[in-house]
């Protein structure tokens, strides 16, 4: 099954290999690694898309857990959380497909960033199914080049229904 | 305050680690550093021959006495030589400090004269390393160091010092404590989960106790022992536990596993409750994972959260230090253990001592015979027990026979490779210990395959006066390749035979120390008293039957209730029909 894996790690050189190194030695899956500065310049925040069974799951956290370098380990799977990747598209846009181009960029509100004569370069973001789609749809014309993130990662603030009644005064001294 | 250099910060915080004695070979870049250490007396430097070797060293340092080891080498081909100890020490949770010496910053990268990306290649065989970029970080990623070393599940760190950072000045303080924030080890086990465990203790009628390296390492033997006798259950050890329970005491079923003993096996496969305490159930104990004891329910004890249901499912686990959970454990039986334990576990002692006579240790020994090195390993172990000694193996049959036949009774004095196998280890893990502990009796047992990878180091043992006694099983074979050969690749022996050894008595010898050679059955406990009487390295090299094998043996991926325990069938035909039965031997050495 897919995790979604998000860890905070110090921004120091070394610990990326020490976490890509961990998955390329025991031999788990990485599908997908993002990684950048948290507000906290001396901390990163990693998000790293990986699959297996519980046992295998269970051993990627805890092997992450172990790694010096690493602060905080959080599975996303385990709450609810959001997921967005981006993707830089170029795709072949000659006269007669121009307009196309252009309204399938529209229905998956995506930006055109970059024109030439024969082609655009349509910057996306979404979920992954999204991303899959335009590709689909934008692959008839001829897609040039693609770029693409890979997942990020954030857990949903837990939506608690607001109590009503006001808050107890502060007790007088 | 006064500006001190690089490297004469770190000897002032070696001091301050309390360290007496690095193991240490030099090299280009390291050379200020060795300048100033051959300019004080308070750290010991004990030159050696290979880095490996340094390596070795300063595991068996650290294996002996509980302290992390130090070894100190070069950039490039220095690195690479210990990276294999680094392995060794990484695999056995050994607490270990290695300073590698790198090229000056400035030319990191450039593919410098002897360099070596020295965080790369340790990466995936330390707890963690680092390169100092800053003479002013140095103390503190020393005291870093040596805190991450000594201090969870221990491991080999290395710290990589440029050159230029050796030579250049900063002012030394040395911090008191240390706090990293993605490093938290936890000591203390749940006292929910502990409790957990103790009434599934109370409840089992067919418990087994399995200890491993980390009782040595959380100095836990004396919990063990106060668990065990408090609620009579048999104990089972690892190779690495070996000597952290008495392995003589009624209690101790042995060695498990691969080549450990029928009760002991037996004992783990029909249990139904497992207590595995300081142990990570790895491949040459359980056999066959899915097979490995069935109806045991499993409490997990391991201070490592990684080791809890790596290789198989754990009913109960309890993150912690062994010592600490077991004082805790220990604490709540106390107050539940009632009525007689040994009348309760009477069914269950009734039937381990069955396996017990049924199937013992055994090997057998004509007189005029060749020496069977069962034999050899046990008149060793017989006339040298009395003096506690400090017992280091190679790699392979003999390793084996050295655990089943070397009954130890205290922590600390077995050094052994078990996770990595590294044959080589024996002699300068004993030359470590030795140099750790002077007037102690240190025996390494080796073969002669394993012997050959390090002997070198002979030179180290005389000048440096490490007296260890190192007895060559000479089979004239990678005794445990051949083992394997003849059961399971029909006796087609390849690239097992050693058949240009050297004359290991001239061989040492040579280097100045002492060379004895025993070939007789009715030598061997003279040959013993006179290589004990040596105030010398000695190398007594001893010529042994070669085609005896080492049982009980659960062939690889096996279950562990299928123990081969003789010769099979084929195998004795065979060996018949080639005169290999017989005890005779044609290619004596000398």
């Amino acid at each position: 099954m897919e995790h979604i894996i998000s860890v905070t790690l110090e921004n120091k050189s070394g610990a990326l290999s020490r976490v890509a190194g961990l998955f390329s030695g025991r031999g788990f899956n990485i599908e997908s690694l993002s990684v950048a500065p948290t507000l906290d310049p001396s901390v990163s925040m990693m998000t790293v898309v990986t699959n297996g069974d519980e046992r295998i799951i269970e051993q990627i956290l805890k092997q992450l857990n172990k790694i010096i370098d690493v602060i905080k380990v959080v599975d996303l799977n385990e709450s609810d959380a959001v997921s967005r990747e981006s993707a830089l598209i170029k795709v072949h846009a000659r006269s007669e497909d121009r307009a196309e181009a252009l309204r399938i960029a529209d229905i998956f509100r995506a930006n055109v960033i970059d024109s030439s004569p024969t082609s655009y370069t349509i910057e996306v973001t979404g979920d992954v199914q999204k991303i899959h789609a335009i590709i689909q749809l934008l692959q008839p014309l001829g897609i040039k080049e693609i770029v693409r993130t890979g997942r990020i990662a954030i857990a949903r603030e837990p939506v608690r229904t607001v109590a009503t009644q006001s808050r107890p005064l502060a007790k007088a001294n | 305050m006064a500006q001190l250099t690089g490297a004469e910060i770190f000897v002032e915080a070696l001091k301050r680690e309390g360290v007496k004695t690095i193991f240490a070979l030099p090299g280009g870049v390291v050379l200020k550093i060795f300048d100033v250490l051959h300019q004080q007396k308070d750290i010991e430097v004990i030159l050696t021959r290979h880095e490996q070797a340094a390596g070795h060293m300063a595991e068996g340092y650290a294996k002996a006495t509980g302290k992390p080891g130090v070894a100190l080498i070069t950039s490039g081909p220095g690195m690479t030589n210990v990276v294999t100890a680094l392995a060794d020490a990484y695999m056995d949770s050994v607490p270990m400090v290695c300073f590698s010496g790198q090229v000056p910053t400035a030319l990191i990268g450039n593919d410098a004269f002897q360099e070596a990306d020295n965080i790369g290649l340790s990466r995936p065989c330390t707890k963690y390393n680092f390169l100092v970029k800053d003479v002013n970080d140095l103390a503190q990623t020393i005291k870093e160091a040596f805190y991450i070393a000594s201090t969870g599940r221990p491991g080999p760190v290395l710290v990589d010092i440029p050159k230029d950072i050796s030579m250049e000045k900063a002012e030394f303080k040395y911090p008191d404590s240390v706090s990293i924030r993605g490093y938290n080890p936890t000591y203390e086990g749940s006292k929910w989960k502990i409790k957990q465990a103790a009434d599934a203790i109370m409840k089992a009628r067919r418990p087994v106790i399995y200890i491993g390296g980390g009782v040595q390492l959380s100095g836990a033997s004396a919990e063990v022992r106060e668990l065990a006798e408090m609620t009579q259950i048999p104990v089972n050890q690892t190779l690495m536990a070996l000597g952290a329970f008495p392995g003589q005491h009624p209690l101790s079923l042995g060695m498990l596993g691969m080549h450990g003993t029928y009760v002991a096996n037996m004992a783990i496969h029909y249990s139904d409750l497992v207590v595995a305490i300081g142990a990570r159930f790895d491949d040459r104990v359980t056999g066959k994972v899915s097979e490995f004891c069935p109806s045991a329910k499993i409490i997990h004890i391991d201070i490592d959260p990684t080791s809890i249901r790596k290789n198989i499912h754990v009913d109960v686990p309890i993150v912690g230090d062994c010592k600490c959970v077991l004082q805790e454990l220990n604490n709540v039986l106390r107050a539940t253990v009632n009525g007689d334990q040994k009348e309760l576990r009477k069914p269950w002692w009734d039937q381990l001592t069955e396996w017990k006579t049924a199937h013992p240790l055994s090997y057998r020994q004509e007189p005029d015979q060749l020496i069977k090195p069962q034999y050899l390993i046990d008149r060793i172990y017989q006339l040298t027990k009395d003096r506690d000694p400090v017992v280091s193996t190679d790699v392979g049959q003999h390793q084996m026979w050295a655990a089943q036949y070397f009954h130890l009774t205290k922590p600390n004095t077995w050094l052994t490779s078990g996770g990595l196998g590294t044959m080589g280890f024996g002699f300068p893990a004993a030359l470590g210990a030795q140099a750790a502990y002077r007037d102690r009796l240190v025996l390494c047992i080796a073969g002669d395959g394993s012997v050959q990878m390090n002997t070198q180091e002979l030179a180290t043992a005389v000048i440096e006066k490490l007296p260890v006694k190192v007895f060559i099983i000479n089979n004239r074979f990678h005794g445990m390749v051949r083992q394997w050969q003849d059961l399971f690749y029909e006796g087609r022996y390849a690239c097992s035979y050693l058949d240009q050894s050297p004359d290991f008595v001239k061989l040492a010898e040579a280097y100045g120390a002492a060379g004895l050679r025993v070939q007789k059955v009715s030598e061997v406990d003279d040959g013993i008293r006179e290589a004990m009487a040596i105030d010398k390295p000695v190398f007594i090299d001893v010529p042994v039957y070669q085609f005896e094998n080492c049982y009980p043996m659960i062939p690889a991926g096996g279950c562990n209730h299928e123990m081969i325990l003789e010769d099979p069938p084929e195998l004795q035909k065979r060996q018949g029909a080639t005169g290999k039965a017989e005890s005779k031997d044609t290619i004596l050495t000398a």
